[in-house]
């Protein structure tokens, strides 16, 4: 790595770090109902919201009811997400006439945004409405965001209630996180992206003349579309002039803000934020980079303030960063490295202050390696899965390391509260391995980790592991699995892998040369991310359900304590063996593998 | 249940109203009153006339031109309309092939020219649209467009430099030379 890259790193960290803290406890006041500046200007509206949808505000629910409005608030959005899909063509905002999506597709999609995975089996300036895209696709980042915020504060509440049968309200949490955390940041960020250059307009696409025309070699096709063969019999072409070229617009800035804050990572261009209308300065890009990790950072603290003890939140949140700071420097180490096949090419690949070096296939001029280095881990990290370079290109082991941190489980900061919360599961974990060495019953935050939490904590677990393993197992070993592979030899393995690992861990981002936009991939895609995403959260709300009943354990000698060192180490160390135990056994197939073949 | 239900639509009404009408629309007139020409797609004017996005690439492969990043787009570089990468592997035959066919057309275009070909010219871009490419890649093709045109390889490299970008505060990102404005500026040397 060069000495501007470790720079850019470290500012990078530095900055998430220190706008965690104050955000963090701005969030926790949100939850616990205090009143801020933002108050004056939505406590109105929120009101309005209540007494329109019905809802008492005050009304506390147990964890099976909490669990039922979640389960119903997300089979509306998919419903409604389906429906506008499949009917876009005939309805409004929709300048370039596209045709209603197909089903298939559309119940793919759908999934995908419902779960706040945002997986992308279409291309958006080709398939999507301005009206699917705003009113269907950016309001579900607005509100599978903040289910997951949701769901995090109410396993919270679970450990700081004692002797208590419920754990809060879930359309206040839902509303709350919308309209006091992720409405206000998402305004600011749209319009800092717009003065970097991000489009945001309802217009048509422009036309535009080229400078210099072009012309290429197109496969000549008969009246019913068959290729014609010259009299070699081998294919024909004609040469096509090009002097044009379309230039696609949308209301792309308002969707990209809430994308990135809500660690949603639908692109509203195909390239995502490798395309220079999502993306187009150094600066936007710190900006979308930053707005990943900002609210899962922050919410480590807001955790820690509304159970009383920051330090608790500071340990998180420290595990958390040590690992990611660790695999970006490992990823952009690798990528820094280029590729071996191109030195007999005539090719410089070294690092200087001309020329960025490195792996470049699939990477852009202006975020060299060290950026995309960074976003890739970044977005995996979080289960946001936006991308700003294609990481299907990406060396073996760069690619890897993005692969792994989704196979962790999302809890490296992971994805708005889903992330904390999973986090939060290996916490339970860790406290229990703990007391099996000491021989005494684990307790955390001041409350007795019994069998009940630990199957909970397991199942949340296991469910998602074995959805990665079992599904990539059961697309390899069929036909239509392996029809959608690009790439050869142990990088296709890779290429499913990711897939299976990105869906059921909600992250969303893609090898994307893997052909996704077909029935097989449609469907056991949208079924990984529907397990992965609701059968985490039952369990996760029946143990906050169950710690909420719990009566306070006050700490005694015997106790772990959980904000120190020793702590953040051995969390650390269990994520990782759990993640090794499952997984090194399908990296050795795919990434691992090709590493050695392309070193001999 | 039946009271969850009902909550869960009309909510999702409000905060489709909300969060997928208002939000989007209220951005697009902010956006469209603060920053017109950012929020209209950076588009370059000639006599009044949008030339391009000074985001978006153009294809450029005559000698006189500098050339930007391969595209992978299809069926022909730079089609802004459906943006792509080559998602190629990196130990995919075709990708050694394609940058093979890269190398070689570069060469062929400027035989003399036996420095190294810097990364950028020769990998495909994420977008297949990137608008930029290094300084050390535009260097690599000052002679060449010199000869081409019949300028002094001086006044060529004063046009690179002129649109250059250096990194934000001298941190962040990379250094990038936008090539459709450069393209433009020489066109307009004439």
């Amino acid at each position: 790595m060069t000495g501007n890259g470790v720079l850019q790193i470290v500012v990078y960290f530095g900055i998430l770090l220190l706008l965690a803290r104050p955000l963090g406890i701005y969030m926790a006041r949100v939850y616990e109902g205090d009143p801020s500046v933002l108050t004056r200007l939505f406590g109105p509206v929120e009101r309005f919201f209540y007494k329109f949808c019905g809802i008492n505000p005050d009304e506390e629910m147990g964890w099976k009811r909490y669990t039922a409005a979640v389960l119903v608030f997300g089979a509306a959005g998919f419903l409604v997400l389906y429906l506008l899909q499949r009917f876009q063509g005939a309805l409004p905002f929709n300048p370039q006439k596209l045709p209603s999506v197909a089903p298939g597709l559309a119940f793919n999609t759908a999934v995908s945004f419902v779960t706040n995975t945002n997986w992308q089996n279409y291309g958006g300036e080709t398939t999507m409405s301005y009206l699917t895209q705003m009113a269907g696709l950016g309001v579900q980042n607005f509100v599978s965001a903040a289910t997951g915020m949701a769901v995090l504060v109410a396993l919270v509440r679970g450990f700081k209630r004692h002797s208590a049968q419920t754990i809060g309200n879930f359309w206040v949490d839902l509303t709350r996180s919308t309209f006091y955390i992720l409405l206000p940041l998402s305004v600011v960020w749209s319009l800092l992206l717009v003065s970097q250059g991000v489009v945001q307009t309802l217009s048509e696409y422009k036309t535009v003349s080229l400078t210099q025309a072009i012309s290429y070699e197109k496969p000549k096709l008969d009246d019913r579309g068959n290729p014609v063969k010259d009299a070699r019999g081998n294919p024909a072409t004609e040469r096509v002039h090009v002097k044009e070229q379309v230039i696609p617009f949308g209301p792309a800035a308002s969707q990209i803000a809430i994308k990135q804050l809500g660690t949603n990572g639908g692109g509203f261009f195909n390239v995502n934020s490798a395309h220079p209308f999502e993306n187009p300065t150094a600066l936007s890009n710190f900006l979308e980079v930053l707005a990943i990790l900002l609210i899962p950072a922050a919410l480590c603290l807001a955790f820690g303030k509304m159970i009383g003890d920051l330090r608790q939140g500071w340990a998180l949140l420290a595990a958390m960063s040590l690992v990611l700071v660790s695999f970006t420097c490992w990823c952009a180490w690798n990528e820094q490295g280029g590729n071996p096949r191109f030195g007999a090419l005539g090719i410089d690949q070294t690092a200087s202050e001309s020329n960025p070096g490195g792996n470049m296939e699939g990477k852009e001029a202006r975020f060299g390696i060290v950026n995309s280095a960074l976003w890739a881990t970044a977005t995996t990290a979080a289960s946001n899965g936006s991308v700003n370079a294609m990481h299907d290109s990406f060396t073996p082991v760069g690619g890897m390391v993005p692969l792994c941190l989704m196979q962790l489980g999302e809890v490296i900061f992971g994805g708005v509260g889903s992330g904390l919360y999973g986090m939060l599961v290996f916490a339970i974990i860790t406290v229990f391995i703990a007391g099996l060495m000491v021989g005494r019953t684990p307790e955390y935050l001041g409350k007795k980790i019994e069998m009940f939490e630990m199957k909970m904590a397991s199942l949340a677990i296991l469910i998602v592991n074995a959805l990665v393993t079992i599904g990539t197992a059961f697309a390899v070993s069929t036909k239509a699995g392996v029809a959608g592979i690009a790439n050869p030899g142990p990088h296709g393995f890779s290429e499913v892998l990711y897939a299976f690992s990105s869906a059921a861990n909600n992250n969303g981002s893609a090898f994307a040369g893997l052909t996704g936009n077909a029935v097989f991939y449609h469907i056991a895609l949208g079924i990984a991310m529907f397990i992965g995403r609701f059968w985490v959260i039952i369990p996760v709300l029946a143990i906050a359900g169950s710690l909420a009943k719990k009566k306070h354990v006050p700490a005694g000698l015997g106790t772990l304590p959980t904000h120190t060192p020793l702590f953040v180490a051995f969390l650390i160390g269990v994520v990782l063996i759990v993640g090794a135990l499952t997984f090194v056994p399908s990296l050795a197939l795919g990434p691992i593998a090709e590493q050695f073949m392309a070193a001999r | 249940m039946f009271t969850l239900i009902r909550n869960a639509i009309t909510s999702l009404i409000l905060f489709t109203v909300l969060t997928g009408i208002l939000y989007p629309l209220s951005v697009t007139g902010l956006a469209q009153a603060l920053f017109p020409r950012q929020s209209n797609g950076s588009f370059i004017m000639k006599n009044g006339n949008p030339v391009g996005s000074a985001l978006i690439g153009q294809q450029f492969d005559k000698p006189g031109y500098f050339w930007g990043r391969p595209s992978a787009t299809g069926p022909f570089p730079y089609n802004a309309a459906s943006s792509s990468g080559s998602n190629l592997g990196p130990n995919n035959p075709a990708l050694a092939l394609a940058v093979r066919a890269r190398t070689s057309a570069l060469r062929t275009a400027d035989p003399s020219n036996r420095q190294e070909i810097p990364v950028d010219l020769a990998t495909a871009s994420g977008s297949g649209l990137d608008p930029h490419i290094s300084p050390a890649a535009a260097a690599f093709q000052v002679r060449r467009v010199a000869t081409a045109r019949g300028l002094y390889e001086a006044t060529v490299r004063a046009a690179v430099a002129a649109h250059t970008r250096q990194r934000l505060v001298g941190v962040l990102g990379e250094p990038v030379v936008n090539v459709l404005e450069l393209n433009l500026a020489l066109d307009e040397l004439r």
